[in-house]
């Protein structure tokens, strides 16, 4: 090829920079399993929500007023008065919705395929810290629109820090910066949600995704991949990360995307959900809300919180539903890591665990009338229970033998013709002259009830086996 | 497992205790019909901003968005004085308004978002006769609310009266003293107002409704190519 200037330019930076190498070893020759299932999905959408939230805060830093008297307006000034502003405060606060959806999802698929194993305890803990982070993130990011809810939410929280015996009463005005959430909590909050907790973010990103690369991923077998690799040294069941993954997660985020622009185009409240109602009255530190509830990401924790009597005791509980996933690589003490292969007990215990954070998660939204109080009791006990127990159940568990290389399963969308012709059968034939498109296989068939009975009981016989 | 099914599932119906409160009518809310909006303005202007600002307004956003002259709003709508760029302030004095009402009243920008607007069409319609408040009237909807009906005139005087069935108690609004409008002319006047301010509490959602079926279009081919593009290259993995 004829050197021109353009290319010797970059071979002078080639030569100067391991370009090529870095982008080798994570993308083009970085080896990942071909049998990802739509579970690993989210750890790009992850990122790309990331960057989302990093494009549309910058824009809203441009308008937003850090300052008690101007914060509430200024928002509402960009939701009016500025260009686009609108869509850009939209993109945020779903964003923050959107962003603990994929995040939780993320987690669960660990839960699922036992991601955070041997030898992937780093990279679960990297990430335990980035949702620590995350958390952070949004509960500050949460008081900046200065509204009801903003205001008393944060004053809830951060009053707990004085449940804490001793330092208790001085550890919380020292965050605070005041005796009540005032202007200078504001203050320090806008400062730590817009520098401190995002670099903090960047750089756990940067270590979740080296520990990950070092160790390879993992895969819904629980296969190692890298143990049998072919005369090059690459595994016989990886493929390059670039073309394939990244081709596959772009029609991935066309899907979120259709989800994410949905939310954002008709319901960016979500029915209060995640712009509260009383989100939208400013801030009075003189009128308590009725009721407090934190944004719905929030509300396992505090619905656990407020499960337990006494206030130090349930700062500990909140605090310690967080902590218990730190030690999830110890507490499992079965080798095998995928859901398909594992006992019925732990397939019980997870769905328990699911149910128990999404009945909290309802819970905490709810006001705490004695009935939800004493419920609320019973799924924290399942939430521990699922954790501090791990050990105990997980040694009489009875696995199934995990096979050697990865396992090939049609993916849904190679099922499809498949299961359409199951449930539908062919028309007879009217006697009309049939034309163009309607002779087409769609419009000649129509729902055929046997096919779907077969369909559902063969669901629901395999789900029933599964359990096993 | 079955057992644990149901159990959470009753349980968790059992802690939805859902707070018992007055049964709200429903509004009928049509943010394209201009002519609507536009009443509900001038009604908002006659009797409500009088105490009530929506500062987070402008006149012009209203002419703009209606597709009215600057004139007609400035003419027609806008009270004397005030300039098309201006936002939609109230004259009220806070200082008078904390000595006459013991509160100031709020800013009603974004009352349609927080209150809901069948809660604000079901407020404007509830007061009654209560000689023990203030200015002899209360509100179902809003109990011991600290403002006066405005609409005492053109609705009438309603009183309130207990009354029992197989479900329990409730509590009905009988007119007593007709206004100068009918019950009906009140009803869409009551309406345009809430829709006036569902409008005012996010005056671009119209056009963000229309812009999302372009966006999701926009997605849905991004989606398929992308989808093809995927089975392209994975062809040749299996």
């Amino acid at each position: 090829m004829k050197i021109n200037r353009f290319t010797e330019s970059g071979n002078w930076i080639l030569d100067r920079f391991p370009l090529t190498k870095l982008w080798n070893d994570h993308m083009a020759h970085y080896y990942a399993p071909k049998n990802f299932n739509f579970w690993y999905f989210f750890g790009s959408l992850a990122l790309l929500v990331l960057v989302n939230q990093f494009v549309t805060g910058i824009l809203l830093t441009m308008n937003y007023k850090p300052d008690a008297k101007l914060a509430f307006d200024s928002v509402e000034y960009i939701m009016r008065d500025v260009n686009w502003g609108w869509l850009i405060r939209y993109m945020h606060s779903t964003g923050a919705s959107a962003f603990f959806i994929v995040i939780y999802l993320h987690m669960f698929r660990g839960l699922l395929y036992g991601s955070f194993k041997q030898p992937r305890e780093l990279v679960w803990i990297f990430g335990m810290l980035l949702f620590v982070a995350l958390m952070a993130e949004a509960f500050m990011g949460y008081l900046l629109p200065w509204g009801q809810m903003s205001y008393w939410g944060a004053q809830v929280i951060i009053s707990l820090f004085s449940a804490i015996p001793v330092i208790g009463d001085e550890l919380s005005l020292w965050v605070r910066g005041d005796y009540v959430v005032s202007d200078a909590t504001l203050n320090r909050f806008f400062a730590f949600h817009v520098i401190s907790v995002p670099l903090v973010l960047v750089m756990l990103v940067f270590l979740h995704i080296v520990a990950l690369h070092e160790v390879g991923s993992n895969n819904p077998d629980g296969v190692e991949i890298k143990k049998y690799k072919d005369e090059n040294g690459i595994p016989l069941d990886g493929i390059p990360f670039h073309p394939y993954y990244t081709v596959k997660d772009i029609a991935g985020v066309g899907v979120f995307m259709i989800f994410f622009a949905t939310v954002i185009f008709y319901m960016p409240e979500m029915g209060g959900y995640f712009l509260e109602h009383a989100n939208f009255i400013p801030a009075d530190p003189l009128k308590t809300p009725e009721h407090i509830a934190p944004v719905w990401y929030f509300t396992p924790f505090y619905a656990i919180l407020r499960a337990i009597p006494d206030k130090f005791a349930g700062v500990i509980g909140m605090g310690g539903a967080i902590v218990v996933l730190f030690l999830l690589p110890w507490l499992d003490r079965n080798p095998v890591k995928s859901i398909r292969y594992r006992g019925g007990v732990y397939k019980k215990a997870l769905f328990m665990f699911a149910i128990s954070f999404l009945v909290l998660g309802y819970l905490g939204t709810q006001p705490a009338t004695p009935t939800a109080t004493i419920v609320a009791r019973i799924f924290t006990a399942i939430y521990f229970g699922f954790f501090l127990l791990m050990p105990i159940y997980t040694r009489w568990e009875r696995t199934k033998p995990v096979p050697i290389r990865v396992t090939e399963h049609h993916s849904i969308d190679e099922q499809l013709p498949a299961l359409f012709e199951e449930i539908t059968e062919l028309k007879p034939s009217t006697g009309e002259p049939d034309h163009g498109v309607f002779r087409s296989s769609f419009f000649s068939r129509r729902p055929n009830p046997t096919g779907i009975r077969h369909v559902l009981t063969r669901f629901a016989k395999k789900l029933v086996e599964s359990l096993d | 497992m079955k057992k644990f099914l149901t159990l959470s599932l009753l349980l968790a119906a059992l802690a939805a205790n859902a707070s018992e409160g007055v049964k709200l009518d429903s509004a009928d809310i049509d943010l394209s019909d201009n002519l609507s909006l536009l009443r509900g303005a001038k009604h908002f202007v006659t009797h409500c901003l009088g105490c009530h600002s929506i500062k987070q307004m402008r006149y012009l956003r209203i002419a703009k968005d209606m597709d009215v002259d600057e004139k007609v709003i400035l003419n027609d709508i806008a009270p004397e004085g005030a300039g098309i760029y201006d936002q939609i302030h109230s004259a009220m004095n806070k200082h008078d308004a904390e000595k006459w009402f013991g509160t100031q009243p709020p800013d009603l920008s974004l009352i349609a978002r927080s209150r809901g607007q069948d809660w604000l069409y079901s407020y404007l319609k509830s007061y009654y006769l209560d000689p023990k408040r203030p200015f002899g009237v209360n509100n179902l909807v809003f109990p011991d609310t600290a403002m006066p009906n405005p609409f005492w005139e053109l609705q009438g005087e309603q009183h309130a009266t207990a009354r029992k069935t197989i479900y329990g108690e409730y509590v009905e609004l009988i007119q007593h003293e007709p206004g100068t409008l009918t019950e009906k002319e009140f009803d869409v006047m009551a309406n345009d107002l809430v829709n006036f301010l569902v409008y005012v509490g996010e005056p671009v959602q119209l056009e963000r409704q229309k812009m999302g079926k372009y966006v999701l279009l926009f997605l849905s081919i991004f989606f398929v190519l992308g989808y093809l593009l995927k089975k392209e290259y994975w062809k040749d993995i299996h």
